[in-house]
């Protein structure tokens, strides 16, 4: 990635740090013009690491019920839409037919206009949601699954592969990684090819086919909302961790997802992984998860 | 040479206003996808490529095609094709054209194409699938242009424009090897990751593009004064025949590994496609059609008398055109994205809009393929008169 770019984005994320963190950060960032060698200074407080990693504990996620406040929290704040309604195709303004007959015709032309789409799920935006164990391990086909393992509700997101398939594919860079490993999204570059999805061999990412700000009852103003046309995903919390703070579904999980630096031996993670036995999806493909799960 | 364009018969004229229609009402329901997003596609978070870039792969396909006479008049100078390469050439601008257009139309956020040149990203394939289809165009427009003039003006083309004519077949090649480098190279797509994708990919494209300039060649013949002869239309029949067989050969040595290793990655698209997953079966009677059309294309082509009949040779480009299409432009890449990673077989089926789009980018294809020949003849004509 381009030096300028990284640059610019560091400076992004420091100054919406800096709001909730330090003023005169915000102050600095503004002025500074990575152009003309303004220094960029990182927040103080930000939490960094060598190669960004998550390990989740199935075996205390157990039900839907357990699945449920992490995902909420998660597309709470990252403004994730849920859409109640099909997408339609515009109708005709009757209210404005100026005669009784020229209206009733017009509702008549209104109800022919077909419903394009019968079935909003198609349009579904997830960052982190819940499958199956065969689902989520489709090589696994192991026909006499224990019992627990059969029907045990697995977290889903995406792996932040250290070497990933979607970062290849995505012909603008809108699709990047960062040196600590966690792969990023830039909505405003991402020319909604559809690339990356095609590329990511875990279905982790979701395209905006409509407006997404149709499918949000309320806005969490500290984090952009979308526009229709671009891929999203998960994002590792980048935001919170430039402000110190542990991602959100690790937050809302009461100890059972673990999140910390996988190049560092002594790290939280990396000490659940020594004493446990841990899977992560579909490594025989080469992308190198970041996301283990302890089963 | 533009303005012979501009003189042409009523039928002429009325075909131009049938392909522009078809455009412009393409063009207004596009207006509409572009208000409301791509959601007015049939395409869903799982199958997230549809119709558009099914086409889009088609007509790379049929733009390759036209390699197929260049080739053997310029290589081997083989002399009966003199008349017709013109034919493939244009035939190639304006299926590059219809390819340009499937992928703006399929763009989610069009105003920022751009982006693919501003911020060049060497390691995707869409870069280079980029550059090689316009590089296509452009070298076929020069091309076919400048030889047409030189004909025109009774001189001999230029020197200059030879480089380029060599260059242009193994351009041929490249752009539809790229463009399966773009399906090929996926971690996790078992229907696509297959080096033989490419391979099948040249050789359907040698079958459908050679096959569509022969149905074009007999309609000149019919309803205008250019008669390619039926010696150069016999020659592209074989081309036509041996690529097919080639292509149905390919698909039969990708059925082989997956049934006969029985990888379940692998099994499991294909049975998706012909014999239906866990109740999904869309497509599977399309895909019996297309391979009952190319078995029979290659039957009827097979045998030299019935191949010389005219009659029966154009129902064979007809129908093996048609199977081609329909495993290119449905199958395809359905079965890439179905089963999905996740193993949900999610259906795909193309709304309305999304058809009437697609019908108008090839009603505009088609416009500047008429307008291309048009001129091809008329300078034909003027020369022999
Ligand atoms: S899980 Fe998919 S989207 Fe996430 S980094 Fe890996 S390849 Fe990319
Ligand atoms: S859809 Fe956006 S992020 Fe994905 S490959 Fe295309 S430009 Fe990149």
């Amino acid at each position: 990635m381009d030096n300028s770019r990284r640059t610019f984005l560091k400076i992004a994320g420091i100054a919406a740090a800096g709001l909730t963190a330090a003023p005169a950060v915000t102050s600095l960032a503004s002025s500074a013009s990575p152009s003309k060698g303004g220094k960029v200074v990182r927040n103080p407080e930000a939490l960094t690491a060598k190669h960004w990693g998550m390990v989740i504990d199935t075996r205390k996620l157990t039900t839907s019920a357990d699945l449920e406040p992490i995902i909420e929290a998660c597309h709470r704040i990252h403004n994730v839409p849920t859409f109640e309604d099909d997408l339609m195709m515009p109708q005709l303004p009757c209210r404005m037919a100026e005669t009784e007959s020229l209206k009733q015709s017009c509702e008549k032309v209104n109800e022919k206009i077909p419903k394009i789409s019968s079935d909003k799920k198609r349009h579904e935006i997830k960052w982190i949601w819940e499958e199956e164990f065969h689902n989520l391990f489709p090589d696994q086909l192991n026909p006499y699954l224990t019992e627990h393992l059969e029907h045990l509700p697995f977290l889903t997101l995406c792996n932040h592969c250290a070497n990933p398939s979607c970062v290849q594919a995505c012909p603008t860079k809108a699709t990047f990684q960062r040196e600590d490993g966690i792969v990023l999204m830039d909505f405003h570059r991402c020319i909604g090819c559809r690339f990356c999805m095609a590329a990511c061999p875990y279905g982790s990412r979701s395209f905006n086919f409509r407006d997404p700000r149709q499918g949000l009852k309320e806005i969490n103003t500290a984090f952009p909302t979308r526009m229709k046309g671009v891929v999203e995903k998960c994002n590792f919390c980048a935001e919170r961790l430039s402000k110190g703070q542990m991602p959100a579904c690790v937050e809302a999980s009461n100890g059972t997802i673990l999140f910390g630096d996988l190049n560092d031996p002594e790290s939280e993670v990396r000490k659940a992984l020594k004493e446990n036995y841990a899977v992560r999806r579909q490594p025989s493909l080469g992308t190198e998860p970041s996301v283990y799960y302890i089963l | 040479m533009l303005e012979t364009a501009l003189k042409g018969s009523k039928r002429y004229w009325s075909l131009l206003i049938v392909l522009g229609g078809l455009a412009g009402a393409g063009f207004l329901v596009y207006l509409q996808q572009f208000e409301l997003g791509l959601g007015i596609t049939g395409m869903s978070r799982d199958v997230t490529w549809g119709f558009y870039i099914a086409q889009f792969t088609f007509l790379v396909g049929v733009a390759a095609g036209g390699v197929m006479l260049v080739l053997p008049y310029y290589l081997h100078h083989y002399k009966v094709f003199s008349k017709i390469t013109i034919l493939g050439e244009f035939l190639a601008i304006s299926a590059v054209s219809m390819c340009l257009m499937f992928i703006i139309v399929d763009l989610g956020q069009p105003m920022r194409a751009m982006n693919v040149i501003l911020h060049p990203t060497p390691y995707s394939m869409l870069f280079w699938d980029m550059i090689v289809l316009n590089g296509y165009l452009f070298l076929n427009v020069v091309v076919g242009w400048a030889v047409l003039e030189a004909e025109r003006n009774a001189v001999a083309p230029p020197k200059w424009i030879k480089p380029l004519i060599y260059l242009s077949v193994p351009w041929a090649f490249g752009i539809h090897t790229v463009t399966a480098y773009l399906y090929c190279g996926l971690p996790g797509r078992h229907f696509w990751l297959t080096a033989v994708l490419a391979p099948r990919f040249l050789a359907s494209a040698f079958a459908a593009g050679p096959a569509l300039i022969i149905i074009m060649a007999l309609i000149l013949r019919r309803f205008t004064s250019f008669d390619a002869g039926k010696e150069a239309i016999q020659g592209i029949a074989r081309i036509v025949t041996y690529a097919l067989i080639a292509n149905v050969f390919f698909f039969a040595c990708e059925v082989f590994v997956a049934l006969y290793s029985q990888i379940p990655g692998h099994v499991h698209s294909l049975q998706y496609l012909f014999l239906g997953l866990h109740g999904h079966n869309a497509l599977v009677p399309w895909m019996w059609t297309s391979l009952f059309l190319m078995l029979l294309a290659i039957a009827l082509l097979i045998v030299p008398s019935l191949r010389q009949n005219e009659t029966v040779l154009c129902f064979s480009c007809i129908i093996l055109f048609v199977g081609i299409w329909i495993d290119k432009g449905l199958g395809m890449i359905s079965g890439g994205f179905i089963p999905t990673p996740l193993h949900h077989v999610v259906d795909y089926i193309p709304t309305i809009p999304e058809i009437i789009i697609s019908l108008g980018v090839y009603g505009a294809g088609f416009l500047i393929l008429t307008v291309l020949y048009k001129i091809a003849i008329s300078v034909k004509e003027e020369v022999s008169a």
